[in-house]
């Protein structure tokens, strides 16, 4: 997990004249060059993706003969694939991994959301001995690399009788998420004027309803960036999962299915490019829903990895 | 409580695990209210951050002391060796295939990712279809390592060249239309390493972009016009005007990347599993720890990738201070 912080970004991008520096510099650089660089560099990116797209639709026996782009002058389109790779009778059974991976995520965003709200508040607002300290410590300890924690807390967890539960997975993945949620959060909390705050505690309100009341509804923006980071943080993760979750289908997420499959039957593209598409398919629709949230939440404050 | 064989069941356990951590936190809620006096607020800060610094403690602070103790140890985890992990590290063949690599990873990604994603900001910058144009290099984010690894193996796939066997990747696919033979990408070293980092420059350069794009965009236009008036020239404008205006936003993003993959295992993980020379400082570790059950050197293997983040955050915050300062 690592943080930093992009002053000159926090603004976000406003409406402007036409006379943007990059504006001026792409005019010089300009026109057919620019726009055949722009387009190169955009087909570059997406083409990967199209090809294990369309191949995931193409017959088993098509895909291995021929390649994805033969499929304009022959096309044939056929759900085999995405039948197989889901089924647990006949297939790779990456249906009950798609489950987990939902069972995984959902109180992984829950909890550490929750609890670093709550200490998000307490930092921003309360006064207390050894507040700048404490920050600071939660601060630093966004640096420290998930590799540094994982064995001893694999032991803590074999110890505790946890091994190979959801549980240590959802404890694991909500502590990793801590610091980074309550340096944003706090950064958001700050900027609410304090005026609204004395102003409902004259009223009688204590620190629930002050946050229920008078922070909630402003916070949504930031709370809806810290989720959206830490689901796809959680969705997509790797190395957590296959520390803590085991290699089962009881388990371990999608991305551990597709992980093994790709080891174990590396030319089965058939199954491989469904089972990339199931686990794409969440992260990329709710990326697309709050793209907004998403952006808003890169140009605040970090980026974790 | 602690297993669930079924869908459903394991839908309900989920279930009951958000239930019982809200009955917990409305609990801690419900006794901090009830502290009373001149003091209180001080109480229920306390109270407020309690499971948050458990949490912290026993699950980074704890973990990551204990690490640092075990990298002085063998195998097992049972002789106190000294440093003679780190030695292994910087002296065994393979440790120091891994450390090369790690550095191609290092240099080449964040540099790479932050050119390509500063020209696209540039190129598509107020063009008509700016925002379509962006998230097409920007949806890569959204997707998993995992996922995306299995998207460039395929585009790396070799078959035979035989007569009659077609070649089903698009690189190589590519190659035979120029004229040349099917290469097996990801078995040349080293030239696989780089293919791999094509994964993450793929990956970052979405990241890349955005920041860099709002912080073109948050440029004041009077000293763009001032300039223009001036009669500065394009390349002037992007080298006297444009980047020293971004350059904090540019280091944050080269710094960012860059501690990214320091830390990325999944890539090399699906796409070679560390064979034919790939391996970086991340899969080592899961190598060292969970394959070859050498605890000790995969303990010294993460501290070492703590060691090689620490430099790059503290550059990341003297360059803010300085440029703050201004």
């Amino acid at each position: 997990m690592t943080t930093t912080t992009p002053p000159a970004a926090t603004a976000l991008p406003a409406d402007r004249g036409e006379q943007s520096a990059a504006a001026v510099a792409k005019r010089k650089l300009s026109s057919p060059w620019a726009s055949l660089a722009a387009i190169l560099i955009a087909v570059l990116w997406t083409l990967p993706t199209f090809g294990l797209l369309v191949s995931s639709f193409r017959p088993e026996r098509a895909i291995k003969t021929t390649g994805w782009w033969t499929f304009f002058s022959n096309p044939t389109l056929t759900m085999d694939n995405y039948r197989d790779v889901l089924d647990s009778e006949s297939g790779a059974g990456l249906g009950s991994y798609f489950v987990n991976s939902l069972v995984i995520t959902i109180p992984s965003v829950i909890i550490p959301l929750t609890l670093a709200t709550i200490a998000a508040y307490a930092f921003a607002w309360i006064k207390f001995p050894g507040r700048n300290i404490l920050f600071l410590v939660i601060f630093a300890l966004q640096i420290v690399p998930l590799q540094v924690t994982l064995i001893p807390l694999l032991t803590l967890y074999v110890d505790a009788g946890l091994a190979n539960t959801f549980w240590t997975i959802w404890l694991s993945h909500s502590i990793f998420g801590l610091p980074l949620a309550i340096y944003l959060l706090h950064n958001f909390m700050r900027e609410v004027p304090a005026t609204l705050l004395e102003a409902a505690r004259v009223d009688g309100a204590g620190h629930v309803a002050i946050f229920f009341r008078v922070l909630l509804p402003l916070l949504r923006p930031a709370l809806a960036a810290f989720g959206i980071f830490q689901f796809l943080w959680v969705w997509n993760d790797l190395l957590v999962a296959l520390t803590f979750a085991g290699g089962g289908d009881k388990v371990a997420p999608i991305t551990v299915a597709l992980a093994n499959l790709s080891g174990t039957r590396g030319t089965a593209w058939h199954l491989l490019s469904a089972g990339a598409f199931v686990s794409i398919i969440v992260p990329v629709t709710i990326f697309l829903l709050l793209q907004r949230y998403f952006v808003r939440g890169l140009l605040a404050g970090s980026v974790k990895g | 409580m602690l297993t669930a064989e079924t869908n459903t069941a394991k839908i309900g356990l989920m279930l009951a695990a958000i239930l019982l951590f809200a009955a917990v936190v409305g609990i801690m809620l419900f006794l901090a209210t009830l502290f009373r006096g001149r003091r209180a607020d001080r109480w229920v800060a306390y109270a407020y951050l309690t499971p948050t610094l458990l949490m912290l403690a026993v699950g980074l602070v704890y973990p990551g002391v204990r690490t640092i103790y075990q990298s002085f140890f063998d195998a097992a985890g049972n002789a106190f060796i000294g440093l003679d992990n780190y030695k292994t590290i910087f002296t065994d063949g393979d440790q120091l295939t891994v450390l090369r690599n790690t550095v191609f990873w290092v240099v080449v990604t964040p540099f790479v990712a932050t050119a390509v994603g500063l020209l696209y900001a540039i190129l598509v910058d107020k063009s008509k279809f700016e925002s379509a144009a962006k998230a097409l290099i920007f949806l890569p984010m959204a997707i998993s390592f995992v996922g995306a690894s299995i998207i460039w193996k395929f585009v790396y796939e070799y078959r035979p060249d035989q007569g009659n066997v077609k070649q089903i990747g698009l690189l190589n696919q590519v190659l035979v239309w120029l004229g040349g033979s099917p290469q097996q990408w990801l078995v040349d070293s080293p030239l696989n390493t780089f293919l791999l980092i094509v994964v993450m420059i793929w990956i970052q350069a979405g990241f890349a972009m955005t920041v860099l794009s709002a912080a073109i965009k948050a440029i004041p236009d009077d000293i763009v016009e001032a300039a223009r008036l001036d009669g500065v020239t394009p390349w002037g404008m992007f080298r006297f005007v444009t980047l020293p205006a971004i350059r904090p936003a540019v280091v944050v993003v080269l710094t960012t990347i860059g501690i990214g993959t320091l830390k990325v295992f999944d890539i090399v993980r699906t796409m070679t599993g560390g064979q034919f020379n790939t391996s970086v400082i991340a899969n080592e570790f899961y190598s060292q720890s969970f394959r070859s059950d050498n605890q000790g050197l995969g303990a010294a293997l993460a501290v070492l990738l703590f060691l090689l983040v620490i430099p790059i955050v503290v550059y990341n915050i003297r360059q803010l201070r300085r440029s703050e300062a201004l």
